[in-house]
């Protein structure tokens, strides 16, 4: 009998146990919720869910698909190096910045953050702004900096000469700052 | 053709032919994704997520929630409650650290907690989309995972920033949430264990930290379906991927970490909601404008009423600064995560207790402001006997600003912020237990 019920479920006893008892705390915790909260808190909590799932991802994957073709559309012949992740890189990083703080850059938040803090929340934006500057001019000058050196070892590298430096110790830039 | 769109609906039903699009693991690309990348970034959060919910929960138990009145935001709690104890005095840092860790841990997760999400999207849109009661069970945990970790994470960054789009208790919200994602993470962790070691066993980490994009292939294929069924070339390599991970995660916290950190380097903290600069000395939360605090309230009419069981006394400004002075250096730090230690001087809150003839019990702290969130307090008696705990009179060898809580606030080691009640209005002894 137990057999074939597991047998319906699908799973071990191990996972049946699991869900529920996470689950029964995961229930617990929702029937505390006072009344008068519940629905803003459940209709937030799946709202999240949906803007990330259907809003966020989908974007930040045409962006990165987008990057992606083109790139393999002008892709670099050596002793070109590829420039995809100089901008990937920086744009991610700066993309990162603005989902944690957009309340901020975006003074969203300007009456509540003066009355408590006394201050202006006008920096942000030119922060936000000078950090992705950076980033970008600091990706660009690696690429310029590992196309010369491309350029310059190209050659040499075609002609079969052994150098001690291995091409991954320039590939190491991809990873950005 | 209502024939041909029956026909397909019903094989839809029975859970046949997956619908265009994601539902298609011929959409999904990235030859990055496969179990030892989710694996790794999986890895991360096990680490990382345990200890945000252990310092979220003793950020609770700072507040001293067993007092009652204001001090417990959530008092519907029950057994969640279970853990609370009386929070100490000591070490004078102890809240800065554990607020200090749930915030700049959070940020340092967050592009954690994104590229895993990313790696295992494909999931989402597994079709049919359960075979098994089985997997509707954990598929229905998964909302709650996926869905308490988004609701977890927004909700502290915009708490944060002061920004509140929504209509309930941040406090109820960012703590019950807590609990609902814990429950789903245990199950998920109990779960995907076994497959996470046989991943990262499948791989070795140094080997892939060394492997550049031109020796970057997909994983093997899987029995989960997160490995691409017909990849296209890469454009980064893994160890790309995870560097971009670790340097946002850097990025973020160092653009931060100053708030905390401190005094000498807030100026380090550009993007962080009390970072940059400083309002003149120190930060502060709430203005007196704010909180309706007027000149005529604070001035030489202002009295401090203390309020025992049998006998009241009302002190003017200058007999308090006739009594006798403790100096002591603490730190104030805010549940928003932001930290500023200064020299208080003013009198211990047990002096103030003797004055009336009672012994440091459990008292409630009143403001001038009207209304407001944190209006008033409750000491615990170990606070309110703690030495070092003042009625402070003037900061850094100033009297106080009326922006710092003039004529005179709390300041007490360890306790949050929002318990160093400014603008004291009177302090009453509740009773000498508790």
């Amino acid at each position: 009998m137990v057999r074939r019920l597991l047998a319906w479920y699908g799973a071990s006893p191990v996972h049946l146990a699991a869900l529920l008892i996470g689950g029964a705390l995961s229930a617990y915790a929702v029937s505390l919720v006072p009344g008068s909260q519940l629905l803003a808190i459940t209709l937030w909590f799946v709202g999240m869910l949906l803007v990330h799932d259907l809003v966020l991802f989908p974007i930040y994957a045409a962006a990165d698909n987008a990057a992606a073709w083109l790139s393999h559309h002008t892709k670099a012949r050596p002793p070109q190096v590829p420039w995809v992740n100089h901008v990937r890189v920086p744009a991610v990083l700066a993309g990162l910045l603005l989902v944690a703080w957009f309340p901020l850059i975006l003074r969203l938040a300007s009456p509540t953050y003066e009355a408590a803090t006394g201050l202006s929340d006008r920096a942000y934006l030119g922060r936000w702004l000078l950090v992705t500057a950076v980033l970008f001019v600091g990706s660009a000058l690696l690429y310029v900096g590992r196309t010369l050196n491309a350029a310059r070892r190209g050659p040499a590298e075609h002609g079969g000469l052994s150098r001690a430096e291995q091409p991954r110790a320039t590939a190491g830039g991809e990873a950005g700052s | 053709m209502v024939r041909r769109v029956a026909a397909q609906l019903k094989d839809l039903a029975r859970g046949g032919t997956a619908p265009p699009g994601p539902f298609r693991p011929g959409f999904w690309k990235s030859p990055l994704r496969g179990p030892w990348l989710t694996a790794v970034l999986g890895c991360g959060l096990l680490v990382g997520i345990p200890i945000l919910f252990v310092t979220g929960l003793l950020s609770y138990a700072a507040y001293d929630p067993g007092l009652g009145g204001g001090n417990d935001r959530t008092s519907g709690k029950e057994l969640l409650g279970f853990y609370l104890f009386t929070w100490p005095t000591d070490p004078v840092w102890l809240y800065r650290a554990v607020i200090g860790t749930h915030l700049l841990l959070g940020l340092a997760l967050l592009p954690v907690l994104l590229a895993k999400l990313w790696s295992v999207i494909p999931r989402l849109f597994a079709w049919p989309p359960a075979t098994s009661p089985a997997q509707a069970l954990e598929r229905l945990s998964l909302v709650l995972l996926v869905g308490g970790a988004v609701f977890e994470f927004a909700t502290g960054l915009l708490n944060v920033q002061l920004f509140y789009p929504w209509s309930f208790s941040f406090y109820t919200a960012h703590l019950y949430g807590a609990w609902v994602f814990i429950g789903a993470f245990v199950a998920h962790v109990i779960l995907k264990f076994p497959a996470m070691v046989r991943a990262l066993r499948a791989r070795r980490l140094r080997t892939e930290l060394r492997t550049d994009l031109e020796h970057t292939h997909s994983e093997e294929p899987d029995e989960h379906g997160l490995v691409a069924t017909a990849p296209s070339a890469p454009t980064i390599s893994r160890r790309g991927l995870l560097g971009m991970v670790g340097g946002g995660s850097l990025l973020l916290v160092g653009l931060a970490a100053g708030q905390t950190l401190g005094d000498g380097v807030r100026g380090t903290a550009l993007l962080a909601p009390r970072g940059g600069r400083d309002p003149g000395d120190f930060p502060i939360n709430k203005t007196a404008a704010s909180r309706g605090i007027a000149e005529r309230d604070t001035g030489s009419t202002w009295r401090l009423v203390v309020v025992g069981a049998s006998r009241e006394l009302s002190l003017s400004r200058d007999q308090l600064l006739a009594l006798p002075q403790t100096t002591a250096r603490l730190p104030i730090s805010c549940v928003e995560g932001w930290s500023t230690t200064q020299t208080w001087t003013g009198v211990p809150l047990a002096d103030l207790l003797s004055l009336i003839d009672e012994p440091a019990g459990t008292v409630l702290v009143s403001s001038l402001q009207d209304g407001g969130a944190f209006s008033e307090a409750r000491l615990a008696r170990n606070q309110v006997a703690d030495p070092r705990s003042l009625l402070a009179l003037r900061v850094n060898d100033a009297d106080l600003s009326l922006d710092h809580g003039f004529p005179a606030r709390i300041i007490v080691p360890a306790a949050p912020g929002v318990h160093c009640t400014k603008w004291v209005r009177e302090i009453r002894l509740l009773g000498e237990d508790a």
